[in-house]
């Protein structure tokens, strides 16, 4: 798997690419909670953007410090790129269609300042 | 005639070329897929960049930006620390036990309307702090902004004036001094909204 010599740092490398996963998995883990708890659309999407943004990227730093081969890391880097993309569009996008079909009761959002004109269309 | 057709092949090849930006990242991007540095893969890269760049034309960003390196650490810096932040926030909001917090949308108007800043800002917001982008308005540079959790950002304000910040460091990194300046400049007046 590699050809790095065994030594401190090759230790270092091992326990924080532990800390990352285990830290990637509960925050992962958090937004799946999020996602099923959480009452309205909107506070949903917070769920997928932030914790699930965030554990993904540790999940792939830790796999990252323990594979330590270049060709995988590129491919890791890609992903934590079009994660970090790719997650705020969709979010927005689906919140959006939420409000303009009706699925985000305004009542429920305290203050709500969102200009009734722009839901309407 | 054929003097148009040369003219026609030049200006389509000086709108690829004028794309580099684009077609290094592509090049990089299918580099980056096959997860080796060879002629080969830069050579297809580019080759696949050009025909990508020519067969789904963007309309062209006009920014007339710049780029301050010290700024743009500050700026990542502080995106960094925020995700981490935020992201154990919300977290901590979605396993503890306990009623949902109150949840609000915020307008908020950005000093600069153009679509660069504009687009940067909503995007590092929404994966940033206790924020998320519904609704964003090219012609005012106005900001619709859900907050999952309102008493805990501040209340309003709080929110705005974060977002401000962020749209501050936003443009300390990449607008150019004219833009700057007078952001600056409207800064009083924005403060009392």
């Amino acid at each position: 798997m590699t050809e790095v010599e065994p030594g401190f740092w090759t230790t270092v490398a091992d326990v924080v690419a532990g800390v990352s996963l285990l830290a990637g998995a509960f925050l992962t883990l958090a937004a799946a909670v999020g996602a099923l708890r959480f009452d309205s659309l909107l506070a949903r999407m917070h769920a997928i953007t932030k914790p699930q943004v965030l554990g993904l990227v540790l999940l792939l730093l830790g796999l990252a410090l323990r594979v330590r081969s270049w060709s995988a890391v590129a491919m890791l880097v890609l992903v934590v790129v079009f994660q970090l993309a790719t997650a705020p569009v969709s979010a927005h996008l689906v919140s959006r269609a939420g409000f303009r079909t009706g699925k985000v009761d305004p009542d429920a959002l305290v203050p709500n300042e969102m200009d009734p004109e722009a839901r309407r269309d | 005639m054929t003097g148009a057709e040369s003219e026609h092949a030049r200006g389509g090849l000086g709108r690829v070329l004028a794309q580099w930006p684009a077609l290094v990242g592509l090049t990089l991007v299918w580099v980056l897929l096959w997860g080796q540095l060879s002629w080969g893969n830069v050579v297809g890269g580019l080759l696949l960049a050009v025909l990508v760049v020519v067969a789904f034309p963007l309309p062209p960003i006009p920014s007339r930006g710049t780029f301050r390196p010290v700024p743009f650490a500050g700026l990542l810096g502080r995106f960094v620390t925020d995700l981490v932040v935020a992201s154990f926030q919300v977290a901590w909001v979605a396993v503890r036990p306990g009623p949902q917090p109150q949840g609000a949308v915020v307008q908020v108007r950005l000093r600069n309307p153009d679509d660069v800043y504009l687009t940067t800002t909503a995007v590092l917001s929404t994966l940033v702090p206790g924020t998320m982008i519904v609704e964003a308005e090219r012609d005012t540079g106005m900001l619709s902004v859900h907050v999952l959790d309102i008493e805990g950002s501040g209340g309003p304000d709080g929110v705005r004036r974060y977002l401000l910040d962020l749209e501050d460091r936003v443009l300390r990194s990449f607008a150019p001094r004219d833009v700057l300046a007078r952001c600056a400049a409207q800064d009083g007046t924005e403060g009392t909204r």
